[in-house]
């Protein structure tokens, strides 16, 4: 099984990194070709904008969307789980999204970088006991269709992590974490 | 709930890899940067070209101009303080906007002594010409460096000079035998504990971006190619021609950095780029790179 990081920009080393570390091949995708060789995909963390820009330049947008819609497992963290959702709110009006997981995305939920935390979080049937959810400059996910399972909240009941079928978001980042369960998790979708 | 824990300071640098940090110096422009895909913007009064050219002691922007462009996008935004000024910071700090950096151009408010970046919430960036410097400021509590290049020159030579420097002495460390790591340490006039975890991973512990200097698509993924995580431009966009064509084409070329067919196809009819300046014209008091130690 091959694992694709979409490495347009962001904290891509951190996925390959743990991928790497429970066994698995990975490949960086910067182009639409560089698809073919993957049977999984990860959007990372990095700047919604930023990323969404360069999904469009680079004609990746309706070659990712195919790819799930034929069954790819996708995961988004952070920024990715923005450009995973149906609806991004306060984000640009241009923003582009992949538009695949019947969710709103609300960008820089909790306010500037300062408001940036980490907080023991319980993920439902993904990791037993809690993880040490890292929140960057987060979005909450809002408004879950019914077909989306919510599997994280914040104390305060806000939607952190939430999953469609093959289609995972989380708000948080494992991936700067040293706990490998959400990858090992998503190994198995 | 911890908030501005070190994983989340540096966490932040993280997410801005593989991008471009733009400065501009008005709301319109911090616009046409996010527009063209940066991942960050820097809010000055000056682009360091400007500082350069009317000299002067440079100082922290107006508050109201830095509160106007943090409005304006939905991309982190950064302001420059003096070296040294720790009001400034606390300034900053206090208008909600994402990370610090304590600038060479700005003109210093202190030579001896570096902000006790530890002491804040909100995380800095700091520039460094080598390892030994990176590693000073760090200990200090940068969660973010950069190189300091020659900012305002359009002339990448003293970025690539500083980030060959760093990896290069990384390289170094990783070839050392333990026992020689504690003189490496007395020799960079770095603390033992992050040379050792250096010469151990390979890395630094935080992010490290390339500054000063960069003014073309092939600049940036020059610095890439070197070994930056990603790269700040200063003067090189807004003092172009086409600012916002050549701000989307640095962004592409920093993302496709080992792509030459790409970084070709981005670079073609860019307009005129910012003149730049050779270095050794430059009257030595007036080099930014030596401030800072």
């Amino acid at each position: 099984m091959t694992v694709g990081v979409l490495a347009l920009q962001g904290d891509v080393r951190e996925h390959l990194v743990m991928l790497r570390g429970v066994g698995v091949a990975v490949r960086e995708v910067r182009l639409p070709r560089h698809l073919d060789d993957v049977d999984r995909l990860i959007i990372p963390g990095g700047e919604s904008t930023t990323i969404g820009k360069l999904l469009g330049i680079y004609h990746l947008i309706e070659p990712i969307r195919q790819r799930v819609a034929a069954g790819m497992p996708i995961w988004g963290t952070c920024a990715g789980a923005i450009l995973l959702a149906k609806t991004i709110a306060d984000g640009r009006s241009d923003q582009p999204t992949l538009g695949l997981m019947d969710v709103t995305a609300r960008r820089n939920a909790f306010g500037s970088q300062l408001e940036s935390f980490e907080v023991d979080l319980a993920i439902d049937g993904i990791v037993a006991g809690t993880h040490r959810a890292v929140f960057i400059r987060a979005p909450l996910l809002e408004q879950p269709g019914a077909d989306v399972a919510v599997r994280a909240r914040l104390a305060d009941g806000a939607i952190v992590a939430a999953q469609q079928g093959h289609i995972l978001a989380t708000c948080f980042h494992p991936e700067l974490t040293d706990d490998d369960r959400v990858h090992r998790y998503f190994l198995t979708l | 709930m911890d908030k501005s824990t070190w994983t989340t300071k540096v966490g932040l640098a993280q997410m801005l890899k593989g991008g471009v940090i733009m400065d501009v110096v008005t709301p319109e422009q911090a616009r046409i940067a996010e527009e063209a895909g940066a991942v960050a913007v820097m809010a000055l009064e000056r682009v360091p070209a400007d500082i350069r050219a009317q000299g002067g002691v440079a100082r922290m922007s107006d508050p109201e101009l830095i509160a106007r462009i943090k409005e304006s996008v939905t991309i982190p935004v950064m302001a420059k303080a003096r070296i040294g000024h720790f009001v400034e910071a606390q300034v900053i700090e206090s208008l909600g906007i994402d990370y610090i950096d304590e600038s060479e151009v700005l003109t210093p408010a202190d030579e001896e002594f570096h902000i006790n970046k530890h002491a804040f919430r909100i995380p800095f960036v700091c520039g460094c010409r080598n390892l030994g410097e990176a590693l000073r400021r760090m200990a200090e509590g940068a969660a973010m460096v950069r190189t300091k290049g020659e900012a305002g020159t359009g002339n990448v030579v003293e970025a690539v000079r500083h980030a060959r420097a760093v990896l290069g002495e990384i390289r170094r460390l990783q070839a050392m035998d333990p026992n020689e790591l504690f003189n490496a340490a007395k020799v960079l006039q770095a603390p033992y504990e992050l040379v050792r975890h250096v010469a151990e991973t390979g890395r630094l512990p935080v992010v490290n971006f390339a500054a000063g200097g960069i003014a073309t698509p092939a600049d940036a993924a020059l610095m890439m190619q070197i070994g930056v995580d990603g790269v700040f431009v200063g003067s090189g966009i807004f003092k172009s021609g086409d600012p916002a064509r050549r701000a989307r084409a640095i962004v592409e070329a920093t993302t496709h950095y080992n792509d030459p067919y790409i970084i070709a196809e981005v670079s073609k009819g860019l307009g005129e780029a910012m003149v730049g300046i050779n270095i050794d014209t430059i009257p030595a008091g007036q080099l930014m790179a030596g401030r800072g130690w």
